[in-house]
C-alpha cells in the first residue's frame, strides 16, 4: 500500500536530517543490543566447551573423595579426611557389579628434569584402568602395567604438554627423568586433550604408577581418590548410590550423619556447568532488559522532543488533512524505526566484539542466529512501547493550538 | 464514512452556496465568564466569489477561519460547506473534510523545513482518500500546481532556499492541489512587503478568475481592496457585508509556463484566458453583485463579461 510506505518515507526522512542526533538516541539500544549479543555468543561458547570438556573426562564418570573433617569445631575442606583406604577400593571393585572400571588416584606437584630442562608439573598416581576411565590413550609407546603398579616401578607416561618442554624433538620412550630426585623411566606419552574447564592445560601433567606416587613422592597410607566408571550411562546414578552405601557400612556412618567422603559424576558436573550457565544467562538478560530499557527511555525522551519541536509541522498536516492516527503512525514508525536501526547496528557490533573477543583473548564464541534475531525483535518492542506515549501526544494535539506554536 | 460517500455520490448542485452559515455561535468559556468570539452569525459564500474577511485582533475573524476551516467546531448553529454540514462531525471527519475540500494558506506559509517544493506540494496527497493515485501521479498533479503558480522550474528547492513570496506560492499550490471547494486564506500577505503581496494577491486573482472561491482573512483595508466581497466583523458580529467599489487588481498572477488546466478544476478556460487587462474597474465593480443573486455562478458571470471587453 503507497499509504504505509509513505508514513516510512516520511519517517526516514525526518530521522535523516537529525543524523547525528538519531544515532545518539539509538546509542543506548546499541550498547544494549551489542552486549547481549556479545556476551550471549562468549557464554555459549564457554558452555559449550565446558561441556565439551567433561565429555572429554570420560565416560561414565564417577569420582571419589574422602570428606571433610571436622577436628575441634575447625571443619577442614575438601579431599582433607584420610578415611578412604585402599580396602575400601577393592570392596567397591568386588562387589558393586556397575563399575566396571576403576582406579585409584593420587596427585603432587614436583620439579621434573631432564638433561639441563625442567618443568614443574602435576604427578597423578593411577592404575591400569586410568586410561580407560578417562578416554585418554597413550599415543606413544605404552602405559605401564599392573605389575609396575604393585612393585611400585619408577614408570611413567607423559602428558603432550610435559613431553614437548622436556624433549621438544627428541623422541621421550625409553629416556630416564628424574622427579624429586629418583629416576623414572618415560613408558609413553598421552595423547593431547587440550585446555580444562578451570582453563588449566590438561596436557600438562605426568602420570605414574599409583604405589609409585604414593611411597615414593608422597609418603602417605591414604588414598587421594578413587575414579572409576559405570557400566553405562543410566547406571551412572545406581553406581554411585550403591557406592554410597557400601562406604557408609564400611566407614559405619549412623543414619542421621552426614557422608565422610564425596561422590561426583558425570553428570552431575555436566548438570552443574549448566545451571552455571542458566545463572549466567539469567545475569545477561537482566543487564540486556536494563539496556534496552534505558535506550527505550532514550528514544521516548528524544521523540517528546521531537513532538514538541515539530508542534507546527503536526498542525500543519493536520491542517491539510492528516488524521490522529496518521500522525500517530508517523510518530511510531519514526521510534520503531530508530530503534530497530539501532538493533540492527548493536547486532554488527555485538557481532564485531565476539570476533574481535575470538581473535585476541582465544576464547571460544558461538552466534546463536535465535539471539539475533530475539535481540531484533526486543528493539523493535522497545520502539513501540516507548515511542507510543509520544506517538499518542502527538496524535491528540489540537491543530488549532499546533499552528499556533511557535 | 457514509455521510462522507453520500455527500460525493449527489452533486453539489452549484447554485447554492458553497459555504452557508446560519446562527453560528463559538463561546469560549473562561474561568465564569464567557467570551462570544461568534455572537450568532449567518453568511453565505457562492461559487467563485473571492470574499475578505475584515476585522481588527479579536473580532472573531480568526475563530470563524478556524470553523470556516473545520479545525474547530461551533458551539451552535450551522455550517454547510458544499451540502454537507460540518457542526457535529468528529475529528477525524473534518481531517477528511480539510484534506478534500479546503486549501488553507497561512500568513507564515507553513512549509515543511528542508522539504523540497514538489514534496511539500505533494503532501496533501499523501493524506487523501484517493488511494488509488500512483507516486508518478502525485508527482505529476504537484508538478501542476507548482506549475500554476510559476515556480514549476524550482521545485526541487527547499523552503530555505526561496525567498517569502516564492515560499507563500508553493503554499498556494499545496492548497490547490486536491482541487479544494474553497480556498482559505489567513493573512496571506502578513508576513510579505507591499510589492510581493501583490504578487500573491495577484495568484489568487488569477485562481478566483478561473471560478475558484477564496476567502481571505486579513486585517490589511489595502488588501481587502483586491477582493470583490468585504465582510466586516467587530466584536463577534458582522457589521458591514458589502462589494468592494472600485477593487483593486493585480499585476501577474499567470504564468506562461502553466498548462492551460493547471488543475482539472471547475475552471472556465475562458476565464482562464482572460487577459491581464481583465483588471478594468467595471468590471470588478460589476462582479460583486453574482454574490446578491444566488443564481448564476461567478465562472459564469465572468464569462460573460469577458465577452464584450473582448470586442472592445
Amino acid at each position: 500500500m503507497t499509504k504505509s510506505s509513505n508514513i516510512l518515507k516520511v519517517a526516514i526522512t525526518a530521522l535523516g536530517r537529525n543524523k547525528l542526533r538519531s544515532l545518539l538516541t539509538t546509542l543506548g539500544i546499541i550498547i544494549g543490543v551489542a552486549c547481549v549479543v556479545a556476551t550471549i555468543g562468549i557464554g555459549d561458547g564457554a558452555r559449550i566447551q565446558a561441556e565439551d570438556q567433561l565429555r572429554s573426562l570420560g565416560t561414565n564418570f564417577l569420582m571419589i573423595f574422602p570428606g571433610s573433617i571436622t577436628s575441634g569445631g575447625a571443619r577442614a575442606g575438601f579431599g582433607a579426611s584420610s578415611k578412604l583406604s585402599y580396602d575400601d577400593l577393592d570392596a567397591i571393585r568386588h562387589e558393586i557389579q556397575d563399575v566396571t572400571y576403576i582406579s585409584a588416584t593420587n596427585r603432587t606437584t614436583q620439579q621434573v628434569i631432564y638433561g639441563n630442562q625442567n618443568w614443574s608439573t602435576s604427578i597423578q598416581g593411577a592404575e591400569t584402568d586410568w586410561p580407560l576411565i578417562r578416554s585418554w590413550n597413550v599415543e606413544r609407546g605404552q602405559f605401564f602395567t599392573d605389575q609396575d603398579v604393585r612393585s611400585a616401578n619408577k614408570v611413567c607416561v607423559l602428558g603432550a604438554t610435559v613431553a614437548q618442554n622436556l624433549f621438544a624433538s627428541e623422541d621421550p620412550i625409553g629416556k630416564i627423568i628424574r622427579i624429586k630426585n629418583l629416576p623414572f623411566k618415560v613408558t609413553g606419552v598421552l595423547e593431547s586433550k587440550g585446555g580444562s574447564t578451570m582453563g588449566q592445560d590438561q596436557d600438562d601433567t605426568v602420570i605414574a604408577p599409583y604405589e609409585t606416587v604414593r611411597k615414593k613422592l608422597i609418603g602417605t597410607t591414604s588414598v587421594g581418590g578413587i575414579l572409576a566408571s559405570a557400566a553405562s550411562n543410566d547406571l551412572v546414578a545406581t553406581a554411585q548410590d550403591e557406592i554410597a552405601a557400601l562406604l557408609r557400612q564400611r566407614h559405619r556412618i549412623v543414619k542421621a550423619s552426614d557422608d565422610d567422603f564425596i561422590i561426583r559424576t558425570q553428570t552431575e558436573m555436566l548438570q552443574q556447568a549448566e545451571d552455571q550457565s542458566r545463572t549466567m544467562s539469567y545475569l545477561l538478560w537482566s543487564i540486556a532488559g536494563v539496556s534496552l530499557l534505558v535506550g527505550g527511555i532514550g528514544i521516548m525522551n528524544i521523540m517528546l522532543v521531537s513532538v514538541t519541536e515539530r508542534t507546527r509541522e503536526i498542525g500543519v498536516r493536520m491542517a491539510i488533512g492528516a488524521k490522529g492516527k496518521d500522525i500517530r503512525a508517523q510518530f511510531l514508525v519514526e521510534a520503531v524505526a530508530l530503534s530497530i536501526a539501532g538493533g540492527t547496528l548493536g547486532i554488527f557490533s555485538g557481532l564485531g566484539i565476539q570476533k574481535g573477543v575470538a581473535r585476541f583473548a582465544g576464547w571460544p564464541v558461538a552466534v546463536q542466529p535465535q539471539a539475533i534475531a530475539l535481540a531484533f525483535l526486543f528493539s523493535a518492542l522497545v520502539g513501540i512501547a516507548f515511542g507510543f506515549y509520544p506517538a499518542l501526544k502527538a496524535s491528540q494535539l489540537d491543530p488549532i493550538e499546533a499552528l499556533r506554536y511557535e | 464514512m457514509a455521510r462522507a460517500r453520500k455527500a460525493a455520490e449527489a452533486p453539489f448542485d452549484p447554485a447554492q452556496p458553497v459555504i452557508r452559515i446560519r446562527d453560528l455561535y463559538r463561546i469560549y468559556r473562561m474561568g465564569g465568564s464567557e467570551v462570544r468570539a461568534l455572537d450568532g452569525i449567518s453568511l453565505d459564500v457562492h461559487r467563485g466569489e473571492f470574499v475578505a474577511v475584515m476585522g481588527p485582533s479579536g473580532s472573531g475573524k480568526s475563530t470563524l477561519m478556524n470553523i470556516v476551516g473545520c479545525l474547530d467546531r461551533p458551539t451552535s448553529g450551522s455550517y454547510v460547506l458544499e451540502g454537507v454540514e460540518i457542526s457535529n462531525l468528529d475529528r477525524d471527519r473534518r481531517a477528511e473534510i480539510r484534506n478534500d475540500k479546503i486549501g488553507f494558506v497561512f500568513q507564515n506559509f507553513n512549509l515543511l523545513a528542508r522539504t523540497n517544493a514538489l514534496e511539500n506540494v505533494e503532501l496533501p496527497l499523501l493524506y487523501s482518500a484517493k488511494t488509488n493515485l500512483t507516486d508518478a501521479d502525485r508527482r505529476e498533479r504537484a508538478r501542476r500546481c507548482l506549475a500554476r503558480v510559476g515556480l514549476a522550474e524550482r521545485w526541487d528547492h527547499t523552503s530555505a532556499q526561496l525567498s517569502g513570496g516564492q515560499q507563500q506560492r508553493v503554499a498556494i499550490a499545496r492548497s490547490l492541489v486536491n482541487d479544494p471547494a474553497i480556498l482559505l486564506a489567513d493573512e496571506p500577505t502578513g508576513n510579505l512587503d507591499s510589492r510581493t503581496s501583490e504578487e500573491v494577491i495577484a495568484v489568487f486573482q488569477a485562481l478566483n478568475d478561473e471560478g475558484r472561491t477564496v476567502v481571505l482573512i486579513t486585517h490589511d483595508t489595502d488588501i481587502a481592496q483586491f477582493a470583490q466581497r468585504i465582510v466586516a466583523f467587530r466584536d463577534g458580529k458582522i457589521i458591514a457585508d458589502h462589494p468592494v467599489e472600485d477593487r483593486r487588481r493585480a499585476a501577474g498572477g499567470t504564468f506562461a509556463d502553466a498548462p492551460p488546466a493547471a488543475v482539472e478544476a471547475v475552471a472556465a478556460p475562458q476565464a482562464a484566458a482572460l487577459p491581464q487587462a481583465a483588471a478594468l474597474p467595471q468590471a470588478a465593480a460589476q462582479a460583486p453583485e453574482t454574490t446578491r443573486t444566488p443564481g448564476p455562478i461567478a465562472v459564469e458571470t465572468a464569462a460573460a463579461q469577458a465577452g464584450p471587453r473582448g470586442r472592445s
